[in-house]
């Protein structure tokens, strides 16, 4: 108990506690929680630039008959429906697969597949743009195994531009993921999946049956951190598709909205926060459903 | 016989589904190294073979980037961050675990919390924040906001669960101070979690691109994340000279990483086990 140790040592104790946990609090209330509590009297303020006043709901109202703001909400959410689960479960194939000990060059396989996490956000979204250029290496392989007929417009279609993101990203992050499985999967007994395959267990059913809920703890941390990632969705977006958010806004997020209105547009810093303010909720909203589902199936 | 085919099947179906997606994880690499040797034509138009540009774009890079002023802010600001990140977390990752209250498990379970916290809200604020104090365009406003780290700070905490707490305790007998104790002991006895955290809040620093996109607006004070990205959305991008600046990039990160890769996959992970 705290209160037992009262007296001069424990003052002694509590003071250096202190000591040790103050510069970070301090950097955390000066540049988190200050900010976001701004943030939030921002969003109920309206006006150009520094100038000012008490709006009330209006931003909020303005957030329903905002087209493009709707178009971001529904990329960003997108994203994030079609994405998360794909990268998922391609990340859990991946390390399944890695961790049986009989495969031959695993090492080489395991550091190729996560060598996609050293690059920068930006350099592999330039990368990937260079690629899918209309006549670029993409397409032109496509053509030469007869899978297309002619060159698929990656970059300006609206369609072909978001599943480009979702591919780059994809890209980036699988081998992130299935790194933190690996490390899960290290840690369980291999001896249950040999008595299974002995028991004629065939491997897709072991995959589901042992593999998942053994690391349904690890699988949930990596879907909250891509939740909150996919929602900031920022770099790759405006590299991709020259800032604009793409063709008729089809690559737009909602961090890319923020960035537009507060330094591309006449800046508009209550309506930039109101919309920031969105993604703080569905990140708060998601982790809170992601965390309930996970206990529920616990049941 | 059968149940043979099919084990043969499935080793077949493992093998190429797995060289399938190391290939593909490694082939942009490849690209930008190939790219970085041909004329921009080329790339676009999806050469795949080593060219005879190689010259040309260095130099053109050369010439239209002040090459070593820019590297120089893209290092000055990611060891500073990193420097002042890890001095911070591993003070209150050490206060956290060693000196427990009520109070301070509190606070630490809310510091947690700012984790969620997305950056596009906390940017507008910030912005103003640093316009007032006459920061902007300058270094210390990119690396002031992402020193306090909840997760880096998580982090030492974890990893501090195993530091032997007889050391403190011979410590104490000796009479040193606990400042002594965290300098002297805790911070060479830690040097492996020192590293792998290193890594980690370096490759951030060094890859971070929104914040320092708004905050840096001269060209003396630019990052080279900024400069390939402005490089690469011109009207008219020189493919070949943005290959360059991406290979230069790159390699820092792709050098620390073979070098120590058991750190770097270890702060990867963090501390999730």
């Amino acid at each position: 108990m705290v209160h037992a140790r009262r007296g001069s040592i424990g003052r002694y104790y509590d003071i250096n506690g202190w000591l040790f946990v103050a510069p970070v609090l301090g950097l955390i209330g000066l540049f988190m929680i200050y900010p976001i509590v701004w943030s939030l009297w921002m969003s109920f303020q309206s006006g150009r630039g520094m100038m000012m006043k008490f709006a009330g709901f209006a931003n909020i109202v303005r957030l329903w008959n905002d087209p493009v703001f709707i178009k971001a909400l529904t990329n960003t959410m997108t994203y994030f429906v079609v994405q998360v689960p794909i990268m998922i479960v391609l990340a859990l194939i991946l390390a399944s697969m890695l961790n049986n000990p009989r495969i031959i060059g695993r090492g080489l396989f395991r550091t190729a597949i996560f060598l996609p996490c050293v690059t920068s956000l930006v350099a592999y979204s330039v990368l990937f743009k260079g690629m899918f250029a209309p006549d670029g290496v993409v397409n032109s392989t496509l053509a030469a195994i007869g899978v297309i007929s002619s060159p698929i417009p990656w970059l300006t279609h609206p369609f072909w531009a978001k599943v480009l993101v979702i591919i780059a990203i994809t890209w980036r992050w699988t081998g992130y993921n299935m790194i933190f499985y690996l490390a899960a999967l290290q840690n369980i007994d291999r001896s249950i999946y040999e008595v299974a395959r002995i028991d004629g267990v065939p491997a897709w059913a072991r995959f589901i049956h042992i593999t998942i809920p053994l690391l349904k703890p690890v699988i949930l941390f990596t879907t909250v951190i891509s939740t909150i990632g996919t929602l900031q969705l920022f770099d790759e977006v405006y590299n991709l598709t020259e800032g604009r958010g793409g063709p008729s806004n089809a690559t737009l997020t909602l961090s890319l909205y923020i960035y537009n209105l507060t330094f591309r547009f006449m800046p508009n810093f209550g309506y930039a926060a109101t919309v920031s303010y969105v993604i703080v909720v569905l990140v708060a909203l998601l982790a809170f459903l992601q965390f309930f589902a996970a206990r529920e199936r616990d049941k | 016989m059968t149940n043979g085919i099919g084990r043969a099947a499935g080793a077949l179906l493992t093998y190429g589904f797995l060289g399938l997606m190391a290939f593909l994880s490694v082939f942009p690499f490849l690209w930008m190294a190939l790219g970085a040797t041909n004329s921009s034509i080329d790339i676009i138009k999806g050469r795949v073979l080593p060219g005879a540009a190689l010259a040309t774009n260095v130099s053109t890079f050369f010439t239209q980037v002040n090459a070593p002023l820019v590297f120089w802010n893209s290092a000055k600001i990611a060891i500073l961050a990193t420097v002042l990140t890890l001095a911070v977390s591993s003070l209150a990752g050490y206060g956290f675990e060693i000196f427990r209250s009520r109070q301070r498990e509190r606070l630490y379970r809310a510091m947690l919390l700012t984790l969620m916290i997305p950056f596009a809200a906390l940017m507008i604020p910030l912005f103003i924040m640093m316009g007032k104090a006459g920061l902007i365009n300058t270094h210390i406003a990119v690396v002031l906001p992402t020193i306090g780290s909840a997760f880096v700070v998580f982090y030492f905490r974890q990893c501090t669960k195993a530091f032997p707490s007889e050391l403190r305790d011979a410590a104490k007998v000796d009479g040193l101070k606990e400042w002594q104790i965290f300098l002297f002991i805790y911070v060479p006895v830690m040097r492996s979690t020192y590293a792998a955290a290193f890594i980690i809040v370096f490759m951030t620093a060094w890859n971070n691109y929104l914040w320092p996109l708004i905050v840096l607006q001269s060209n003396e004070t630019k990052t080279i994340t900024l400069v390939i990205s402005s490089l690469a959305s011109a009207y008219y991008p020189d493919y070949g000279v943005v290959m360059v600046g991406t290979v230069l990039a790159t390699l820092p990160t792709l050098a620390v990483f073979f070098f120590m890769q058991r750190q770097f996959v270890q702060g990867m992970l963090g501390s999730v086990k």
